[in-house]
């Protein structure tokens, strides 16, 4: 049987979060290409539904990458993602779907490996739990 | 406004797990404004549902609507085939509008998906509290705007009880004694004269007891030969 091949949705900040995806492909890192990334202008835009419906619609696992809390472009927005993020965790845990398939992650525009990190992180993740359900389609 | 909490999803996944064909409805006052049966919160639990029968192989359909008011009438008849064409409909409002839904259509089945909880007002964003129990018989000109009815945990009418200390209620120390609130506000309005004042034992016939309590406006309600003419426009 073949290797499931994950599929990765990234919500990515287009501050630090896209500069670090950014400097990571030009520093020559390589990362997953199963990753979709969707940009939005901060990471506090994300919303609960976002993830909901990323995952609803085939991906296996979600994950937003904003700016560093501290460093925040517009302050608190990645403070702001990662509430949500919780939140959605939090729902996937009472219905029994493993949270670990929704995650936060900070970046810094100046850190070439975080990214690669994060992406490999997911699809370590991705490749223990599997997909959602048989073949992981959408109904 | 009501403030109502949503059920965790595997409660109402369960409630849902013998029909096939789901309707939810949701409502865009007080449960919206609580964040617990709006717009959002509807298509959030439709998901969270669909991701859970995804991996339970589980082939349910569902169809989302959010309503203006679900506790009228007027505004679930905008959604009454949707409704009926289900197998079960969700209400995403508080339990007026769950029980609306089931007034109208009592042969369909309505579910709630929100656990209603309190007449509460927002502190701060998040964060509701509650203000009210509805006694029907309101007695805050006397005790300087603060409802001792709840927001005492003895409902107590004479306060503050022996069982308040440092300005905290002996029954959760996490709660604010009301009695020390309503001395604080007498005394901003120079009236600590009421606070001496003995209340009288209250007149609870107006509150929650004797069944349902149905409130009427006898120059509002429509005459017979008005009803009829509004149920021909419908």
């Amino acid at each position: 049987m073949a290797e499931h091949k994950p599929k990765l949705v990234c919500f990515c900040c287009e501050r630090h979060g896209i500069d670090a995806a950014v400097l990571a492909a030009r520093s020559g890192k390589q990362y997953d290409a199963s990753v979709r990334i969707v940009t939005v202008p901060c990471s506090g835009r994300v919303d609960g539904i976002h993830l909901l419906e990323a995952l609803d619609n085939g991906a296996d696992a979600v994950f937003v990458v904003g700016c560093l809390e501290k460093n925040c472009y517009y302050d608190t927005g990645s403070i702001e993602g990662r509430k949500r993020v919780n939140y959605v965790k939090s729902m996937l845990s009472e219905a029994g779907i493993e949270s670990e398939r929704v995650e936060m992650f900070n970046a810094a525009s100046t850190n070439a490996w975080a990214f690669p990190e994060a992406v490999s992180k997911m699809v370590e993740v991705v490749k223990k739990l599997g997909p959602i359900g048989k073949g992981g389609e959408p109904q | 406004m009501i403030v109502a909490k949503r059920k965790p999803v595997n409660e109402i996944a369960d409630m849902l797990a013998p029909f096939k064909k789901i309707t939810v409805v949701g409502c865009r006052s007080c449960v919206a404004i609580c964040l617990a049966g709006g717009e959002k919160e509807v298509k959030m639990l439709v998901s969270a549902l669909k991701v859970k029968n995804k991996k339970e192989g589980k082939k349910q359909q569902f169809e989302a609507f959010v309503v203006e008011r679900q506790c009228e009438k007027e505004w679930i008849t905008e959604v009454r085939d949707k409704i009926l064409d289900s197998d079960v409909t969700l209400s995403m409002a508080c339990s007026l509008g769950a029980q609306t839904i089931g007034d109208m259509y009592p042969e369909h089945l309505t579910f709630p998906g929100l656990n209603t909880g309190i007449f509460g007002v927002p502190e701060e964003q998040g964060v509701w509290s509650e203000k009210c129990v509805g006694c029907g018989n309101c007695i805050i000109h006397t005790t300087g705007g603060i409802c001792p009815i709840s927001r005492c945990a003895k409902s107590m009418l004479n306060g503050p009880c022996g069982g308040s200390s440092n300005r905290k209620c002996e029954v959760n120390l996490e709660v604010d004694c009301a009695w020390a609130a309503i001395y604080d506000r007498l005394k901003i309005q120079k009236r600590l004269d009421l606070i001496e004042t003995i209340s009288p034992a209250k007149d609870w016939s107006t509150s929650h007891s004797g069944g349902r309590r149905v409130y009427t406006r006898e120059d509002a309600k429509l005459t017979p030969h008005q009803k009829k003419g509004k149920e021909a426009i419908q």
